[in-house]
């Protein structure tokens, strides 16, 4: 797919094509933030609207996009047409299989130590938490979305339901943790089959579309039923998790006074981060052993092709709802962490956007590569951490990020995948090859 | 029953506004199959455009109201219609070709940005204005003293609705354009070896649907007297709802899904409870899929293998 000689001349423009081009972005924007940005509107304390003018702001943008087209179009011409590569080419591929082989080991080491290198830092250890969370939920998606393609917008509805049982189980009965877990995957899990009834036969954007109302019922139903949740205020005093019945607190039948050594509050922390860790990894195995089983084997093949898949006996119908089940417990599990790290839970927690967060998170992991689920849960909210200071320009920033990541690579941060099953040699391809599912 | 008949005009009304807003929806997915996620968004500028355009006229001391609204309802058409171009050119386009999950997610990425860009630019504050047009009929009076009126800004809105509507079938049906859309729809690269600017063409599709969204926001803030940078995200959804309810990429469908998702709400809101009505909404989008997967006036989607 390379260009001729004569397309590659035609694709060099002179410097007057560059201005003119940046000219008319530039103009576009003028206009585009003309009345957005030059002018601010507020609502004065006796309700009356007042604006003014910020004509300053609106000429500083329009020569930034004047400036920054005109280095787009620059980096464009220095970088020449983009080739597609179908088939990893060879080098590439073996470069990748060592990475693969050695980063994933390396990191796993390296998240082991993290509490051991930075056990005074609580802000990297607090940060670490929630990447692992977010890891964990995007594995938990990666079932649904990855493997077996059905396209979920709503699978923070999981995490919700996880995250309210164990609250309510403990609140109101006094369930201990590891009891709660199970019950929270169990819940989400049946949850998630209920959902996966109605939408058995819809495909694509029509399952998007339900599973994103589905969210928002749950959220709303939340909200609404202030009996039982609490409505917006949520559930407070949630009790802290135990090492299987020992308490971390500074008290005589706390786990330090048992071993022996001083109460810092510290070791709560590195306790949580060891127990997302597990689940995360449990996670992880159960993908990978489910992966090899049959159930794995179907998800995989419905990804490619549902008629094919029917064709061939394959039914659906329950291969479908274990991906929901299997999906919505791990979302719950993870529901039940967060509700135990927190300690507090309400329905803003619980809103589209965190759906959308960990969707993103699996489609930039290369959907279906754990390795690539959990760097991208890395880079997500790592890059999200970076921005805190930005405060209200940080979803602004996430949302550009979205976009350029999305068109500077769409198959995702590990656009690869080796094949599950493969005839003489395993030999990768690029992701443009593999279906996304029709739902 | 009075009471009945005055929700159903409240219902009515807000399902114009709906329609509007589900109609971009619609004829996006008919022509590139995707859910344009920052249609939402676009609608909650184009609210904030008419707003500013009003504000500016007022302080210069324009009194006539129907000049302003019209001033008004052509500024906000041509921002937000610029608004959808740019959102096409810049996170859409250069993923057309590419797998159906990298556009969906590059507009849940542009959805993320219009939201706080307007929420940095304008505040985040709830902006009111005071209600330009007053006054309507009273159409019935019940024994009880209930009375049903028609307010003449529900008047407007229906009969703006439904001009669009006539000259946006009309633009479909009979136009170059339309007929340029249509052929797209069917079969893209047919469609440009038979000489159909195809960029263009879906570039176009999202300026009418943006600047029709315009005219849904324009009215919303008539009729509510506010707008916010958050009533993008709701108002999408309950529109992407009715569109896929009236079933996705028809157009009366579309109208019809606005209507019904309209009538849905405020029926909902007036017998039951206020809390539930989004619950309602979604519920029964829902519950039709499963009777009807490609909604009410949907073509069956014919499977290839």
């Amino acid at each position: 797919m390379s260009a001729t000689p004569a397309a590659q001349t035609s694709r060099a423009p002179g410097a007057a094509f560059i201005f003119k081009k940046s000219l008319i972005s530039a103009l576009v924007a003028l206009v585009l933030f003309s009345l957005m940005i030059g002018v601010r509107t507020e609502a004065g304390s006796d309700g009356q609207l007042t604006y003014w003018t910020r004509f300053g702001d609106l000429a500083a943008i329009v020569a930034a996009v004047f400036g920054g087209s005109i280095i787009i179009e620059l980096l464009r011409q220095w970088w020449g047409p983009v080739e597609t590569v179908r088939v990893v080419p060879a080098p590439v591929q073996s470069a990748l299989s060592l990475a693969g082989r050695f980063v994933a080991p390396v990191l796993l080491v390296f998240t082991f130590l993290v509490p051991v290198l930075f056990y005074d830092e609580r802000y990297i250890l607090d940060l670490g938490i929630l990447v692992l969370t977010y890891v964990m939920l995007g594995w938990g998606l990666n079932v649904v979305v990855g493997l077996a393609g059905l396209l979920d917008l709503g699978y923070v509805a999981f995490y919700a339901v996880g995250a309210y049982s164990y609250a309510l189980l403990a609140t109101n009965f006094g369930l201990s943790f590891w009891v709660c877990l199970p019950l929270a995957g169990i819940l989400a899990a049946f949850w998630g089959v209920l959902l996966g009834f109605p939408v058995l036969r819809l495909r694509g954007d029509y399952l998007a579309i339900v599973t994103l109302a589905f969210g928002e019922i749950i959220r709303l139903v939340i909200i609404n039923w202030q009996s039982l949740t609490g409505g917006p205020n949520g559930v407070t005093g949630i009790p802290r998790p135990t090492l299987f019945g020992i308490p971390l607190t500074p008290g005589d039948d706390g786990l330090a006074a048992m071993l022996g050594i001083e109460f810092s509050p510290t070791h709560r922390i590195v306790f949580l981060f060891y127990l997302i860790l597990a689940l995360a990894l449990l996670t992880n195995w159960v993908t990978i052993r489910l992966r090899r089983l049959p159930i794995g084997r179907a998800w995989e093949a419905l990804r490619e092709d549902e008629v094919a898949c029917r064709a061939l006996g394959i039914n659906t119908t329950t291969t479908k709802l274990t991906a929901f089940a299997t999906g919505a417990m791990f979302g719950g599990f993870a529901g039940a962490f967060f509700a135990t790290r927190q300690g507090f839970i309400s329905p803003e927690s619980f809103t589209f956007h965190e759906s959308a967060l960990v969707l993103a998170i699996v489609v930039l992991g290369g959907m279906g590569s754990q390795l690539g689920v959990a760097l991208a849960a890395l880079t997500m909210i790592g890059g999200f951490e970076l921005f805190r200071g930005l405060d209200q320009y940080r979803m602004l920033v996430f949302g550009m990020a979205m976009v350029l990541l999305m068109i500077w690579r769409p198959r995702g941060l590990i656009g690869h995948r080796a094949p599950t099953v493969f005839l003489q040699r395993q030999q990768a391809i690029s992701s443009d090859l593999v279906k996304e599912g029709h739902g | 029953m009075d009471y009945f008949a005055q929700q159903l005009i409240n219902g009515l009304v807000l399902g114009s506004i709906y329609g509007l807003i589900a109609i971009g929806y619609t004829m996006v997915y008919g022509i590139v199959g995707m859910i344009n996620f920052a249609h939402g968004d676009i609608f909650m500028i184009g609210g904030f455009i008419a707003l500013i355009t009003f504000l500016i006229l007022v302080s210069f001391g324009l009194t006539a109201i129907p000049l302003i609204l019209l001033v008004v309802l052509l500024v906000s058409m041509a921002i937000t219609a610029l608004y959808g171009w740019t959102v096409e050119r810049i996170a859409y386009r250069p993923l057309r070709h590419s797998f159906r999950l990298a556009p969906m997610l590059s507009a849940i990425g542009m959805s993320f940005v219009l939201t706080n860009y307007s929420q940095v630019a304008q505040g985040a504050r709830v902006k009111p204005v005071p209600p330009i047009i007053t006054g309507g009929y009273t159409l019935h009076e019940g024994a009880e003293g209930f009375v049903v009126q028609l307010s003449n800004i529900q008047i407007i809105v229906v009969i703006t609705t439904i001009v669009l509507l006539g000259l946006f079938t009309w633009l479909v049906s009979s136009t170059r354009l339309g007929r340029d859309m249509r052929a797209c729809e069917q079969d893209q690269t047919m469609a440009s070896l038979l000489g159909v600017d195809v960029d263009r063409t879906i570039s176009m599709t999202f300026v009418i649907g943006a600047a029709l969204a315009a005219v849904a926001g324009m009215m919303y803030l008539l009729y509510y007297g506010l707008v916010d940078f958050f009533m993008g995200f709701v108002a999408g959804i309950k529109a992407f709802t009715a569109a896929v309810l009236g079933g996705i990429g028809s157009l009366p469908g579309a109208m019809l899904g606005g209507l019904l998702i309209g009538l849905i709400e405020t029926l909902w809101s007036a017998y039951f409870s206020v809390e539930y009505k989004d619950v309602a909404a979604f519920s029964i989008l829902i519950v039709v899929l499963i009777f009807l997967p490609t909604g009410l006036l949907g073509r069956p989607e014919v499977e290839k293998v």
